[in-house]
């Protein structure tokens, strides 16, 4: 049976075990009912549904695994070839399987043959079970037993596991993150060394078309992408840091209620801007203005130039750098701003020497926030920042980044295996060790201050 | 000289300091509102002339000679799609300038007129089978990109030859020759003909996309929302949960797709580019920020509420699901909005597992290769006519204005149904 069918199935099932757990426990009455007649109803769909239903989700997952072991393992010719060949080999063969096309090769013939002879064993296999499964609870449902038990504990202790395994997932999707990333990134380390890829100075990592070609391998020096991600970071930085933070001061001190209600929801809509936009703005209208503006200077500027990028990914994070300094500025208790104005200070003395102080430690937390944010962007800098791996310092050239080297590595043909595409793991395992740090630190600075004034 | 005499000098001094700090925050501002301007503004000019397409009105002789068909053919739709559409422009263009002989004017000649034009003309035909041996149709027909783009915005820069120059003017005195709403940006989908492209595929996959992540990423951020504040102990594995939580909100989002390409595309064997695989990323992306909205909603409803449930014999689980969930049903609405509106304008991790290939047919399901409306404006970008420039600013219009609805939407839902205590 279609797995749409089977769970439609499932359903309709536990929707009448409802009806008849219901109905058993109304019959008997109230007086000796241990719980609400509904709850031994939601026992009995519980039972019908969730383990007829799990075991669906976990054949979903399973059967195509094992369906290509076994269709990999009666295809002979196959173990030959390299592991790229075999997926692709493997994929023409499965789209045959859908479309019911012939294969003139008899030994395929008969693997597509068993595939489709296994496949539906399958299928019988699991509607079968999860049928059993949910009919045998419907049995139980509308038997006796049922309404000795004490159906609200049970349902509830059911629902709150449920919700305890949804909170499950944020610990899921890290776990997934840090294996996938790690794993791919050790094979990555196998073939090329930690020390090369951290403090080698040459990028280049095209892979070969011939085993014996000149450069072959490629090469992984990391340090051309760590230098051009710092350095558009911190020009971003360098717009951001002073604009978000002079706009929090002016916001919080000094502009009256209604320019406030106007003023900061307008600032947040730059943060609400997808950042595909930003990369757009910056490489068609950004990047040929700082272009032409350095000409006119006698400036020799790269149209890629680190300068546009930055100044756009710069705009793009002064929301959060001025809604964070905002919030820590607004956590100032009003009494340090009355002591200090009532000794004669004026308001920008009081801002820089009193409400700056003592407000540092959350708005150095909201820079590094802010930096995280700028280290891991990607869409800017793919679209507005070059691809060559220049190592300089200087604003006007085009560097590139780890992000963009990620999109290019994994864009495209690529065959799983290649150090090439392993890399784009390698730099993801950095980018997410780093971003990861800075969010710590910042998180732990923002809450420390907290607890000081609370 | 006393103190006060020191601090009247240097009054002067400071209140000069005063007002120019406060300018410079002024400054910071309008520097900030100046960006958003000039970006909205550059876009919406690029995005303009996308809007409007220029056409030619051609005669199409319709008797069955020169459409190619045999005198006793049957019409009927297979035979009408298989008419050759792309000679019988040709002709027509040769008709109107009989002058024309050499073969490469005749290639100039041809190359008014969109390659797509061809699809044009035979949908019309089969919607219209009567106009066979009937008299001539004079229709419009999409004019070719390098035509539209200089008849529309300017005769300097552009591929057009002089000849070509000189036909587009003899056309403009038979009034041959217009701009007209550009309909195929909304009904078609992606194409390598600007003239032909349309952003109908890139909608429909941002909707399949959408479609997953909201169904997955609701029920299970509210879920887990209301564990952590309503059912989680204070033990180790709670704060554990949160600080994963938290981190996972401002881990970049290419992590994330590596994360799909590696586990759901690799390890488990689903398809590239489909809805399914980027609607569960963004899920995993969305995820930590809805929980953190709608646990602030859950735990903005007042205590009195519960114990007032709980003094009436409510369980524990009938005052979360009966009183506290109903009740921060619009905070968590307007939470997910947001968390959906930012789904919808993401890019990167989705470029990792795959939706970014040039993709024609629409997808109609979560299997289906797709792409959606940010992919297409980053693949636009790159190309180098100029007819896609303006084609990728007005996808981005469409895009920003999905946005805005979905803001104006939470806003809305905010101010009109969330309770104030």
């Amino acid at each position: 049976m279609n797995s749409y069918y089977l769970l439609l199935v499932i359903a309709l099932v536990s929707l009448g075990a409802y009806a008849l757990g219901l109905h058993r426990a109304r019959r008997l009455g109230q007086e000796q009912l241990k719980s609400l007649p509904e709850h031994y109803g939601a026992l009995a769909a519980l039972w019908a549904g969730l383990p007829a239903l799990l075991l669906l989700l976990a054949w979903l997952v399973a059967e195509p695994i094992v369906l290509d072991r076994q269709l990999a393992a009666n295809l002979p010719e196959l173990s030959q070839l390299s592991s790229t060949e075999q997926q692709l080999e493997l994929n023409r063969i499965k789209l045959k399987i859908d479309s019911g096309e012939a294969d003139g090769d008899p030994v395929i013939e008969q693997a597509i043959e068993l595939y489709r002879a296994h496949r539906k064993e399958s299928r019988w296999i699991i509607t079968a079970l999860s049928l059993a499964l949910a009919l045998s609870a419907l049995v139980f449902a509308g038997s006796r037993r049922i309404i000795r038990l004490h159906a609200r504990r049970k349902v509830e202790g059911t629902i709150k596991l449920l919700l305890m395994a949804s909170s499950g997932v944020a610990i899921l999707t890290t776990l997934g993150i840090v294996l996938s990333v790690l794993f791919e990134s050790l094979r990555f380390f196998h073939s090329v060394p930690l020390s090369e890829f951290m403090f080698g100075t040459v990028w280049s990592p095209q892979t070969a078309l011939r085993a014996d070609q000149v450069g072959s391998s490629g090469s992984f020096g990391a340090i051309p992408l760590f230098a051009g991600t710092l350095l558009i970071s911190a020009i971003a930085l360098l717009i951001a840091v002073p604009l978000g933070l002079m706009s929090a001061i002016y916001l919080s001190e000094y502009a009256g209620k209604r320019m406030r209600a106007f003023a900061k929801p307008a600032l947040e809509v730059l943060a609400g801007i997808p950042t595909v936009v930003y990369g757009f703005f910056a490489a068609l209208t950004v990047a040929p203005l700082v272009r032409d503006a350095g000409q006119s200077l006698g400036l020799n500027v790269s149209s890629e130039s680190a300068l546009a990028a930055g100044l756009v990914m710069g705009v793009m994070i002064i929301p959060f750098v001025s809604s964070l300094s905002d919030d820590v500025i607004n956590a100032v208790p009003q009494a340090m701003r009355d002591g200090s104005l009532a000794l004669g200070a004026t308001r920008s003395e009081t801002i820089r020497q009193v409400i700056i102080p003592a407000a540092l430690p959350g708005i150095v937390g909201g820079v590094l926030l802010a930096a995280s944010r700028a280290i891991g962007e990607t869409m800017i800098v793919v679209m507005a920042a070059g691809l060559a791996a220049n190592l300089t310092a200087n604003p006007l050239e085009a560097v590139t980044t780890v992000t963009v080297q990620m999109v290019t590595l994994l864009t495209g043909d690529q065959e799983f295996d290649s150090p090439k595409t392993l890399a784009a793991f390698a730099l993801g395992l950095m980018l997410f060790v780093t971003t990861l740090l800075l969010n710590i630190i910042a998180l732990r600075t923002v809450r420390k201050y907290r607890e000081h004034y609370e | 000289m006393n103190n006060t005499d020191i601090v009247r000098q240097s009054l002067k001094r400071r209140y000069r300091k005063e007002r120019r700090f406060r300018a410079y925050g002024m400054i910071a501002v309008a520097t900030g509102f100046l960006f958003l301007g000039f970006l909205l503004t550059d876009i919406v000019t690029k995005a303009l002339p996308a809007f409007s397409l220029t056409e030619l009105r051609l005669d199409i002789p319709m008797d069955r000679e020169s459409l190619g068909l045999a005198e006793d053919a049957e019409i009927s739709e297979d035979t009408l799609r298989a008419l050759p559409y792309s000679q019988i422009i040709k002709k027509s263009l040769r008709s109107l300038f009989p002058d024309i002989r050499k073969r490469k004017q005749k290639k100039l000649l041809y190359k008014l007129i969109s390659s797509g034009a061809e699809f044009d003309l035979r949908d019309r035909l089969v919607a219209h089978p009567e106009w066979i041996d009937g008299p001539p149709q004079s229709l419009w027909l999409t004019a070719d990109d390098d035509v539209d783009t200089w008849y529309k915005l300017d005769t300097q820069v552009s591929r057009i030859k002089p000849l070509q120059a000189e036909l587009i003017q003899a056309l403009e005195t038979q009034d041959r020759i217009r701009t007209a709403f550009n309909t195929h940006f909304f009904t078609r989908s992606d194409s390598r003909e600007p003239e032909m492209a349309g952003i109908r595929g890139a909608l429909a996959g941002s909707f399949w996309t959408l479609l997953v992540t909201f169904v997955i990423t609701l029920p299970i951020g509210v879920a887990a929302a209301l564990y952590l504040e309503e059912f989680a102990p204070q033990n180790r594995l709670t704060d554990f949960i949160e600080v994963n939580i938290n981190n996972l909100a401002a881990v970049p989002s290419i992590v994330f797709g590596l994360l799909g390409l590696a586990i759901f595309i690799n390890f488990f064997g689903m398809p590239r580019s489909a809805p399914l695989v980027g609607g569960l990323v963004l899920t995993l992306m969305t995820l930590p920020t809805i929980i953190i909205s709608a646990r602030a909603a859950i735990k903005s409803i007042p205590p009195s509420i519960k114990e007032a449930a709980y003094g009436l014999g409510a369980s524990k689980m009938q005052v979360v699901f009966h009183h506290v969930l109903p009740l921060s049903m619009p905070g968590i609405l307007t939470g997910s909005i947001i968390g959906m509106a930012q789904a919808l304008g993401e890019t990167a991790p989705l470029l990792m597992i795959g939706m970014v290939a040039f993709i024609v047919e629409i997808p109609e399901g979560v299997l289906d290769s797709a792409t959606v409306l940010p992919v297409q404006i980053y693949l636009w970008s790159d190309s180098p006519e100029r007819a896609f420039s303006a084609l990728t600013a007005a996808t981005i219009l469409v895009l920003l204005g999905f946005l805005a609805t979905m803001n104006a939407l939470a806003i809305f839902l905010r101010k009109h149904f969330e309770r104030r205590w």
